[in-house]
């Protein structure tokens, strides 16, 4: 699947997630800090991903 | 496919929250902020129903975000937003906070920094040699508590949520900073020539609000100010949420609980320190010394030409800000 980063704004491939949180934890991103995105609607943990979603990763941490 | 069912009505989840060890649908999510919402204001008199309220916006999730909400809940509140002269960040912030404002008819007041004071952040940081988050965070009080004694507001909210909150706890408890830890409340009341201030998110986590915005499709600033980058205040929240992805629920036991317990201890000291104020000499704002901070600042950093971003940035900041402007963000 297509996943879209940011911070910087970026695109990688990744393959055998299964889940959000199997994404979440391939990325090495603590799932307290990040949502997950498809087609504009959110997605759970448990949420099941497919080989041709695209998935945007959002940080959700500011600093200022 | 979802696996996932709402706690509230069984229909399948859009989020996992491991603090209430639940799962919400888009239409109980929103249910859950509000009502966290209502009892932070409740609980500690934040607002009242015929208040003027100052919104404090920076284009982000957390300010759009409180407005939002307090629009929804029938209060009646104005934004402000600060252009704080941090390059493109700063311009992208504006439209999107013009944008929410514009959509839904609401008044944003805009002030700019260099434009009516004669200088930006990224300047100020260069010339003092300090943080840029120091002289930042110094401009938007004084601004925010002037336009709303100016607008004649009631009070000023600010979109600080229970990440920001416990992160500062955290900061302020590793250096057992008593002072500091005695003024970190959810609500200032008004006196000697402040604004009442109020933080109607302190029970939500970021993660909430920027939950609350997606499905209440509010576009925002997503990307981090560039001045902010690799702050301790980033590195506080880290480590928060590696204790909370250990142990759900930490983050809001340790700020709440700081609330509910430790500050009424720590009331009486903020009342100590609050005392001996006279009117800035120049603009009249209260001030301990003769000249308000905003003032000094202002009369050291005016009329410096502008510095881009880059050049007060850190190695780490810096080479995270090229990177992102080389992509085009």
């Amino acid at each position: 699947m297509i996943v879209r980063l940011r911070q910087p704004k970026r695109e990688i491939t990744v393959d055998g997630a299964h889940t959000v949180n199997q994404l979440l934890d391939q990325l090495d991103l603590n799932r307290e800090s990040f949502l997950v995105i498809r087609n504009g609607t959110l997605v759970p943990g448990d949420g099941r991903l497919q080989p041709d979603d695209t998935i945007e990763v959002r940080p959700v941490i500011s600093g200022g | 496919m979802t696996y996932s069912k709402c706690r509230v009505c069984r229909q399948p989840a859009i989020i996992d929250l491991p603090r209430h060890n639940a799962n919400f649908c888009a239409e109980h999510l929103l249910q859950l902020c509000r009502r966290q919402v209502e009892k932070a204001i409740h609980d500690h008199e934040m607002l009242a129903t015929d208040d003027k309220i100052l919104v404090a916006v920076s284009g982000g999730k957390d300010s759009l975000a409180v407005w939002d909400i307090l629009i929804e809940l029938g209060y009646q509140a104005d934004g402000l937003y600060i252009g704080l002269g941090i390059g493109e960040y700063s311009d992208v912030s504006l439209d999107y906070a013009q944008t929410f404002a514009d959509e839904r008819g609401l008044q944003l007041i805009t002030i700019d920094l260099r434009g009516e004071y004669g200088y930006d952040v990224p300047t100020a940081a260069k010339v003092t040699k300090r943080v840029p988050c120091s002289a930042c965070g110094l401009s938007k009080r004084h601004l925010f508590d002037k336009a709303a004694l100016d607008g004649g507001y009631d009070v000023v909210v600010t979109g600080h949520n229970l990440d920001d909150e416990a992160a500062v706890l955290f900061g302020n408890t590793l250096r057992w900073d008593i002072e500091y830890l005695a003024r970190q409340y959810p609500v200032l009341p008004a006196r000697d020539g402040f604004p009442k201030k109020v933080k109607p998110l302190i029970r939500l986590t970021e993660r909430e609000m920027a939950a609350w915005c997606i499905v209440r499709g509010i576009d925002y600033q997503v990307e981090e100010c560039p001045m902010a980058l690799g702050n301790k205040h980033l590195a506080y929240k880290a480590a928060l949420n590696a204790i909370e992805r250990q142990s759900p629920g930490s983050k809001s036991a340790f700020y709440l609980n700081f609330v509910d317990k430790m500050a009424p201890l720590l009331a009486g000291l903020n009342q100590a320190a609050a005392g001996d104020l006279r009117d800035c000499e120049t603009c009249g704002a209260p001030t301990t010394g003769e000249v308000c901070a905003f003032c000094r600042l202002q009369e050291r950093v005016s009329g410096n030409h502008p510095v881009p971003v880059e050049l007060v940035l850190n190695k780490k900041a810096r080479k995270a800000y090229l990177a992102a402007q080389a992509v085009g963000e």
